[in-house]
């Protein structure tokens, strides 16, 4: 596959390996904050591979393990309402709540739908005019776009029983939470490389300027995390922290401006709640008023109970990167992919399912 | 947020293209590439196109990572290989 | 285990065998039942006396649902893999197949038309296959009782004496061979749901191995001459064919891990040697599945002693299910009970088994 294969290449990823170690002196902690990096890292075995000075951990970057529990219930609540279709991302089903997840509703009887784009989610709602089709909206600055302009499609055609519940998130305030906390010293940030698609190389110029550590945008081919992670350690040797864009061939400077403009037209920004890093303000998207008879928020308000409690779970602190998923005590023991306390666990680019599923570093 | 893939634009009619890869077709919204082009490439997320892809850059890219290569001989490689305990062998 | 039955308990993975060794085997008291092989093989002898000395033949087993969606699909039916998934269990215990019945539940509504396209794939599919249908059973359910049609097929065949193949005969040294490409037939009915669709060369590999199978037990002398007698000099004989599986629900590395289970050995496999075709690989990449899990309806993997290894390998080819058989890898007494993978670039990671339903990711 063009652009896939090229960038998966053995002889070549050595050679960056190479590369890294020759370089590297200095012990540096960089922190992937994309949940989709951590799973290619490990699905490819690049973490046993780097020198023992570099030590890679995964931050926050997955929308569906940063989803707060509250989100969860109430989005499990809409499920269960009569005449909703709730359509959602796969990765969301297994998710638990605190009474269950969107799989447990289905088996209930709820009609819940996976779904690949919103625009399947909207033909849905075509198709079943005396249904509500409820979409709901997870995800960072890569796939928001795309539900704005689904939004706009359905506002054009006065589509009346189309609904999104958005629990969309921005990535930059979350690092900048992370760092703020001071918990775990970064000597750099592997960027994002499809939010940044969007949001452009330029958005993450405050990590040099205000933290004075480098990023580098990267690609999630082998060849592009460690081309990503070569890049930050020479920055790291000789100091000079930057942004750097590793993943050229489809990131820009300035982003996407199409899809910044349609994202900010039909959403407006608003404090957010994140598992693991609590209330972070203007980090969440909230439908503008303009938009409002399509928020699924408003126009089903649903009461949700107190969120559980799970002593003993510590998904916050593997999404803050303060501890790795074997320092979880519930980690393997209580917690599987099969009987999952928290999201970190099922989803697919959770960091402890990573763990749990590809195995310790070295086999 | 991760996961887009590069795939090829094969038609397009309005906002809507064909976009293709490893011989699967499927179809796709331009609605935030409005300037892509049959026989772009673009990578592709939740069905809509998120960016164009920079062919040159791609081969930039390539060609940096080529250079790479021949500065690190094989022989280098091994050399840096052997220093860490539990790497896997060079094949 | 979970309150309700959800979908994941029947997708092939973990949830499905805790299910099976939680509730079944613990109600279903049998010697051979426990084994847990595709087909039961046990022996029977013409004087209707049951001690272990007398039984003079011995015979496989087996039973299968099908409630796939669509009935029909590019490369077979419902009827088809109906057939196919029988005969292929029977093939898995070394049985050459005899008869077939068939239980069909009806939902009603559904066009005869449809009905008889799908009893004149079975009727063709068998007739190709060598077996009969012998017999059969009806029911119609209420309009939305059942997915148009609901098909369950159970099988009769022989084991030749000397063929003995079991879960648990796997040994450290063993070759892994598999007869062609994986992921097809799962990501050919994947390609076919709502919100999923995309248009695709992939056509099932529904197929019936058993003639695949008596060919390469034919590669192999009997002990004590049944057959060709043993070549000079070779060591062959039957025995070196340990095992075999037909990884259908729950993919390649699920069938991997269940032998490592209950022979009690590691096995490693080589990413780049399992055969996976280009469509199937870019139909994973756009939905982020892993070739590796998804179900197949016309692929064994054998674990052959290494002697036989290349005579195997070279009976399969020189069939027409078998033309891509290649080897993937070697058991191992090392990490006992689990499956590991070497990545393209070296590196060594688990390759689990599946634990819920592979769902289609954003991330």
């Amino acid at each position: 596959m063009k652009y896939i294969d090229e960038f998966r290449d053995p002889h070549l990823a050595r050679k960056l390996l190479a590369n890294i170690r020759a370089q590297s002196e200095q012990d540096a902690c960089f922190m992937e904050f994309c949940g989709g990096h951590t799973h290619a890292i490990f699905r490819h075995g690049l973490r046993q591979m780097l020198p023992p000075t570099v030590d890679l951990r995964s931050g926050p970057g997955c929308p569906v393990c940063v989803t707060a529990d509250a989100d969860i219930d109430r989005a499990i609540a809409l499920a269960k309402l009569p005449d909703v279709i709730l359509t959602t991302f796969g990765d969301m089903l297994r998710v638990p709540g605190s009474h269950g997840s969107l799989q447990m509703a289905k088996a209930e009887g709820g009609d819940v739908r996976i779904v690949y784009s919103p625009l399947d989610a909207l033909q849905i709602a075509r198709d079943n005019p005396e249904h509500a089709v409820i979409f709901l909206g997870v995800g960072f600055e890569t796939t928001a776009p795309g539900v704005a302009a689904s939004i706009l499609e359905a506002d054009a055609e006065n589509l009346d029983n189309f609904y999104v519940l958005s629990l969309h998130k921005l990535t930059p305030p979350a690092t900048r939470a992370i760092l703020d906390a001071g918990e775990v010293r970064l000597a750099g940030i592997i960027g994002p490389g499809h939010v940044t698609t969007i949001i452009g190389s330029q958005a993450w110029e405050f990590l040099p300027q205000d933290y004075g550590i480098p990023c580098a945008v990267a690609g999630f081919e082998p060849l592009d995390i460690l081309r990503a992670v070569a890049s930050m350690v020479e920055m790291v040797e000789d100091g000079r922290p930057a942004v750097v864009n590793t993943y050229s061939r489809g990131v820009r400077s300035e982003g996407n401006p199409t899809a910044l403009g349609i994202m900010h037209r039909v959403f407006g920004m608003s404090e957010a709640d994140w598992r693991g890093l609590g209330r972070v303000p203007a980090s969440g998207l909230t439908l503008r008023e303009a938009y409002a008879r399509f928020d699924a928020a408003l126009a089903f308000p649903v009461e949700v109970g107190p969120s559980r409690q799970h002593t003993g779970c510590r998904c916050g602190d593997v999404l803050r990167g303060v501890v790795e998923p074997p320092d979880c005590p519930l980690f393997r023991r209580v917690c599987t992919p099969a009987r999952p306390v928290g999201p970190c666990m099922v989803s697919a680019e959770g960091a402890c399912a990573a763990w749990y599923k590809y195995g310790e570093a070295n086999v | 947020m991760c996961l887009a893939i590069p795939t090829l634009v094969t038609s397009i009619e309005g906002t809507t293209a064909r976009a293709e890869v490893g011989g699967v077709e499927r179809a796709i919204s331009l609605a935030l590439t409005p300037e892509a082009r049959v026989g772009d490439y673009v990578l592709i997320h939740t069905g809509f196109a998120i960016s164009v892809i920079d062919e040159e850059e791609a081969q930039e890219t390539l060609r940096l990572l080529e250079e790479l290569a021949e500065f690190y001989t094989d022989e280098m490689v091994a050399a840096e290989m052997e220093q860490q305990p539990g790497s896997a062998p060079g094949t | 285990m979970s309150e309700k039955i959800l979908l994941a308990h029947g997708s092939g993975g973990q949830m499905s065998h805790e299910l099976v060794e939680h509730l079944f085997l613990k109600y279903f008291d049998s010697p051979i039942l426990a084994r847990l092989d595709d087909a039961a093989v046990f022996g029977v002898s013409d004087s209707l006396d049951l001690r272990p000395e007398t039984l003079n033949l011995r015979l496989a087993f087996t039973t299968d649902s099908y409630v796939v969606s669509p009935i029909f699909f590019p490369g077979g039916d419902i009827g088809k893999l109906a057939v196919c998934g029988t005969v292929n269990d029977l093939a898995m215990g070394g049985a050459t197949p005899l008869y077939l019945s068939v239980g069909l539940v009806l939902e009603e509504g559904l066009l005869l038309a449809d009905l008889e396209r799908v009893v004149a794939s079975m009727a063709t599919t068998a007739q190709d296959a060598g077996v009969q249908i012998v017999t059969g059973d009806t029911k119609v359910v209420d309009r939305g009782k059942a997915d148009r049609l609901f098909v369950n097929t159970a099988g009769i065949g022989v084991v030749p004496a000397g063929v003995e193949l079991g879960g648990d005969r796997v040994r450290p040294g063993d070759i892994v061979i598999l007869n062609g490409t994986v992921g097809d037939h799962g990501m050919t009915i994947m390609s076919q749901r709502e919100g999923l669709r995309f248009d695709s060369p992939l056509v099932s590999d529904c197929a019936p191995l058993h003639g695949l199978v008596a060919r390469m037990l034919d590669a192999l002398p009997a002990p004590g001459g049944y057959g060709n007698p043993p070549r000079m000099g070779e060591e062959l004989s039957m025995e070196a064919l340990r095992c075999l599986r037909d990884p259908t629900r729950g993919g390649l590395a699920t069938a991997l891990n269940e032998v490592a289970g209950k022979s009690g050995v590691g096995i490693e496999i080589e990413e780049q040697a399992v055969p996976v075709r280009d469509a199937v690989r870019a139909a994973c990449e756009l939905l982020g599945l892993d070739p590796l899990y998804v179900a197949n309806e016309g692929k064994l993997v054998a674990f052959v002693a290494p002697e036989a290894a290349d005579t195997v390998l070279d009976a399969m080819r020189a069939h027409e299910y078998g033309r891509e058989a290649a080897v993937i890898g070697q058991v191992t007494s090392e990490h006992v009970g689990r499956v590991v993978l070497r990545t393209p670039l070296g590196a060594r990671r688990i390759l689990d088994m599946l634990v819920g339903d592979q769902l289609p990711r954003i991330c």
